[in-house]
């Protein structure tokens, strides 16, 4: 059994490993190459190791863009992810403790917002009525809009796993509904909370639909602009098109191996009843 | 505690996110559906009824596109859903180097999609790519995967089984460890076989999170945009046309009118096949 | 790539002081993300910062193609456009609604040196003048390789059927005869557009009843003969790359250009893409029209530069203007063509070409010296094109669909265009 099972390992590895992790062998190998051997775009060792030659051109390009772009989008990132927990959770919250009409018909704005696709241009009108357009306020809310029903879907199937006996213990202890919620239920969340976090702060991170049309601007750039914008500018070269891959995929790469362990714990812990 | 009248879970809590939600989302989509009534060219509008709606649903594209929605999203949320759950099951059964391919199968999940993109458009060139160069070493020949309008779609649909299938993964994961051992002891007692374990035990119990994989998969391939426009662009021709990718040609050709008509479609087909699936979902919630 | 990082604190700053000083004012400016846009950007802006101290520059980039289409509507309609732009000319500029979003430039010094065959594709239906041509006109034909030419004893054709038979003979040699690459699916459409010039020859009248709804391309032969030819050349079997359903323009270029494909259709402002990569390979493209059914009318189908714009919302109108009178301008047209060099005549009065023009300029520049060996590409002539057409013309080029049906299938998708610009007789 064991041996079997040793065996096994050995080939899912393998077989995983040509899958899922050749294509980043292969971004990687790109981005060190110099500009000729790079234009072949085959999978090869590079003859000439121009990684650190390539990054520095990357990030230099139009006067340290990516360097802005790295701001702004940890900005928006960072800005959106801790609303989309706090007010997800309030929201899941009453829907999960609270079943009457009023919640059904929450719900179904929510499904509703996982299903309609964005209107763009009256998004901008409001946003300009707001002041907030090419804001990074007015991307941190949009992403919130649009990331909400994700978030108050997940929190609601987690508190469906926190006992209600702890709220009403809390409750007659004379605790106020917001007290019960931000000490008592909220700590509980925890796991969940950590899922959230790193698949709102991927995608958040990663999207660029969203910041091409609602924040247009120099000064507004975001990674995923960056690559966007470099695509034509770098067709001819490949090292520098995959290096400024490369450099966009580490944040997210370091959140999750750092949250790696938190991720699955938070999503055991129950957060998938339904 | 009267309920009625002082709950402890008090509606302003919704307040913030529907005070988002309604002026940044439903504001401009209730708008948006009015606009698919009017010729719209930003500037001005013409209020033509229906028009809209007939001239997309005699587009040439859209029954392709209509067909090829579907295809890719069934397929998609098909593969995620069955290859998810037995990567799952693999993962959990305590195998050498498990921690780590858990790792590694969610790395494509933290890549951006253009990146994907970029990077597969290079894999799958039809002449350079080191996909066709490893089949062309083994003797097999060489394969149009995003040229051949055959072939197009199902190799971006293969491209996005790739990138989502640990996320579909890691669910059914967390799903697996929520069920009890007790039942896998007891089924070996009674002298079950794996494979019996798995359609009588496994199956059934991880239901919850089949149904979250499902319903999620199943929406964003519907809504799927980005990864086909890195790319295909629906190409070539319009063979790996989807609503979405019709629908933001309108769009960048300046007919914004005919375009939310197009969403407004597109939202009537999610709500037609995933509206049934999440009723279901909530009843046996609340069965349970 | 000298300055350092400090654009948010001054981004924020500038954004205070500009509405206040009119002494001190910063231009705002969204230009594509063309390489050669960019050098020209470049240089037309810090040689007038240089005459200029009070007035500095901030560039913004945008996507080319659809994306860019959409990204410059969209600002536009919100009101959010840069104080300079840069577009193009013909249809897609009256599909923005220039007599509402733009600023009337018809008044502008500077129009007086601008050549009068550009006013009217920068001229809204209200007949004002609202844009002045960006860089050179383009001719849209085929770039040949002159050593692979000379290799095999090649002439420059005149007619399809001696362009086809150079094709066969390129083949035979094993080389690719024709480049295609529809990676960037626009590319596809230069056998249909580059063959208008054929097009009128055979039917003046065509572009203003094709407006009129009078006129189609399926039940015009003379129209038919671009998509044909698109087929034909699939259908010959053996002479495009193989890998043309993903290569890019960029490709098609070195290809032509390295003398691994003989041709390229393209339009003439490929040269930059080659100058900027491949610059020792110059010298080894030459360009000719596409060529049509007769050797006696053999001449280029041209298209219009881009155009400068200011939007009517800019709120430095003034000095916006005045950078415009400077590139329109015989120093800024010399600026210009310092940086970039030259893929084609300037419509500027008295800016001459540099003397030593490269092989496919100087290919390119007899067509505009004799009366009638140019004329413009339909969407110059008419406000109409088809959102679908380089869908189509891939379509037709893959072998997907045959040309009678591809023709057919771009006369239904124009009809929306004409809709929404609200043309009569649709």
């Amino acid at each position: 059994m064991k041996q079997r099972q040793y065996i096994n390992g050995l080939m899912a590895l393998a077989v995983a490993s040509v899958i899922f992790i050749v294509p980043f062998v292969y971004i990687f190998l790109m981005a060190a190459k110099t500009k000729q051997q790079a234009s072949t775009l085959d999978f090869s060792w590079p003859q000439e190791w121009h990684f650190w030659a390539n990054l520095v051109e990357v990030v230099q390009t139009r006067n340290y863009m990516l360097l802005l772009a790295y701001f702004n989008s940890t900005v928006i990132t960072v800005g959106a992810v801790t609303l989309l927990v706090l007010f997800g959770a309030m929201v899941g919250y009453v829907l999960q403790r609270r079943p009457s009409a009023a919640s059904r018909l929450v719900f179904g704005f929510v499904i509703a917002g996982l299903m309609i696709p964005p209107a763009v241009v009256p998004t901008i009108w409001v946003l300009q009525g707001l002041g907030l357009f090419k804001t990074l306020t007015g991307m941190i809310l949009i992403q919130v809009a649009y990331g909400l029903s994700f978030s108050v879907l997940l929190f609601r199937s987690f508190i469906a796993t926190v006992p209600r006996d702890l709220d009403e213990a809390a409750l007659i202890d004379g605790a106020k509904p917001w007290q019960i919620f931000y000490r008592v239920v909220l700590p509980l969340l925890k796991p969940v909370t950590v899922t959230l976090i790193v698949v709102q702060s991927i995608a958040i991170f990663n999207d660029f639909t969203n910041p091409l049309y609602y924040l247009p601007g120099k000064e507004n750039v975001t990674v995923q602009l960056t690559l966007f914008n470099f695509q034509s500018q770098f067709q001819s070269q490949f090292n520098l098109l995959f290096m400024n891959i490369l450099l966009v995929t580490i944040p997210p790469l370091i959140v999750f191996i750092f949250f790696n362990r938190q991720i699955v714990a938070g999503m055991t812990a129950g957060a998938v009843k339904g | 505690m009267s309920a009625r009248q002082r709950s402890p879970y008090p509606y302003w809590f919704i307040a913030p996110a529907a005070a988002i939600y309604i002026a940044l989302f439903l504001v401009p989509t209730i708008a948006s559906f009015w606009f698919s009534l009017t010729r719209w060219d930003l500037f001005t509008t013409e209020f033509i009824g229906m028009e809209n709606f007939r001239q997309f649903l005699k587009e040439p594209q859209l029954i392709n596109g209509l067909v090829n929605t579907v295809i890719y999203a069934v397929l998609t949320s098909g593969t995620k859903t069955v290859i998810g759950l037995l990567l799952a099951v693999l993962l959990t059964s305590g195998l050498y180097a498990q921690g780590f391919l858990r790792t590694v199968i969610f790395f494509p999940v933290l890549v951006s999609t253009i990146g994907v993109g970029i990077t597969f458009f290079e894999l799958m060139h039809p002449t350079k790519g080191a996909l066709n160069l490893g089949l062309a070493a083994i003797g097999l020949p060489k394969v149009g995967w995003l040229t051949s309008p055959s072939l197009a779609l199902y190799s971006v649909a293969l491209i996005d089984l790739w990138k989502g299938v640990g996320l579909a993964t890691l669910i059914y994961i967390a799903g697996l460890a929520s069920i009890s051992p007790d039942y896998y002891e007891a089924a070996r007692i009674d002298g079950a076989t794996r494979i019996q374990q798995f359609r009588r035990i496994t199956v059934p119990l991880v239901r919850p999170a089949t149904i979250t994989v499902v319903t999620l998969s199943l929406i964003s391939g519907l809504r799927s945009f980005d990864l086909i426009w890195a790319t295909t662009k629906g190409g070539p021709g319009f063979s790996s046309d989807v609503l979405a990718s019709v629908i933001y040609k309108q769009y960048q050709a300046g007919f914004y009118g005919l375009s939310t008509a197009g969403n407004v479609i597109l939202f009537l087909l999610i709500a037609v096949l995933v509206l049934p699936l999440t009723l279901w979902m909530n009843r046996t919630e609340a069965d349970q | 790539m000298t300055k350092p990082i400090h654009s948010l604190a001054l981004a924020s700053a500038m954004a205070l002081v500009g509405n206040l000083a009119a002494a001190d004012v910063t231009l705002s400016v969204l230009i594509d993300n063309n390489a050669e846009t960019i050098t020209a950007f470049d240089a037309l802006t810090a040689a007038y910062t240089a005459a200029h101290p009070d007035v500095t520059f901030e560039t913004e980039q945008r996507p080319g193609g659809a994306d860019g289409d959409n990204i410059i509507k969209t600002r536009l309609a919100t009101g959010e456009m840069a104080d300079v732009f840069v577009y193009n000319s013909g249809s897609l500029f009256q599909a923005l609604k220039p007599e509402q979003t733009l600023a009337d430039l018809s008044a502008l010094a500077s129009q007086a040196n601008v050549v009068d065959s550009f006013k009217p594709v920068v001229t809204s239906q209200d007949g004002a003048v609202r844009g002045i041509p960006f860089g050179a006109a383009m001719g849209g034909g085929i770039y040949y390789n002159i050593p692979l030419y000379k290799e095999l004893g090649l002439s420059v054709p005149h007619t399809w059927a001696e362009f086809m038979a150079n094709n066969a003979k390129v083949a035979a040699a094993g080389k690719v005869a024709v480049a295609q690459t529809y990676g960037d699916t626009w590319s596809s459409q230069l056998f249909v557009l580059a063959d208008f010039y054929n097009v009128l020859q055979a039917d003046p009248n065509f572009a203003a009843d094709y407006t009129a709804n009078k006129a189609k391309y399926a039940t015009t032969p003379a129209a038919m003969q671009g998509f044909a030819h698109l087929e034909e050349v699939f259908k010959a079997g053996n002479l495009l790359n193989p890998d043309f359903g993903a290569a890019k323009f960029d490709d098609g270029m070195h290809m032509v250009a390295s003398g691994e494909a003989a041709h390229y259709p393209m339009l003439t402002f490929g040269l930059g893409t080659i100058k900027q990569n491949y610059p020792d390979l110059v010298n080894d493209i030459g360009f000719f029209a596409q060529p049509g059914e007769d050797a006696a009318h053999n001449g280029l189908t041209v298209w219009m530069p881009s155009a400068i714009y200011v939007p009517a919302s800019s709120k430095h109108m003034d000095e916006a203007k005045g950078f415009l009178d400077f590139i329109a301008s015989v120093d800024g047209c010399n600026v210009m063509i310092k940086a970039i060099g030259a893929t084609g005549p300037y419509l500027i009065k008295g800016c001459e070409l540099p003397a030593d023009v490269p092989p496919s300029v100087a290919d390119m520049l007899p067509y505009f010296q004799t009366a009638g060996l140019t004329a413009p590409a339909l969407e110059f002539l008419s406000p109409i094109k088809g959102p679908s057409l380089e869908q189509i013309t891939v379509e037709v080029g893959t072998g997907i669909r045959s040309a009678a049906d591809a023709a057919a299938l771009y006369d239904q998708d124009v009809e929306k265009q004409a809709k929404q610009l609200g043309l009569p007789n649709w």
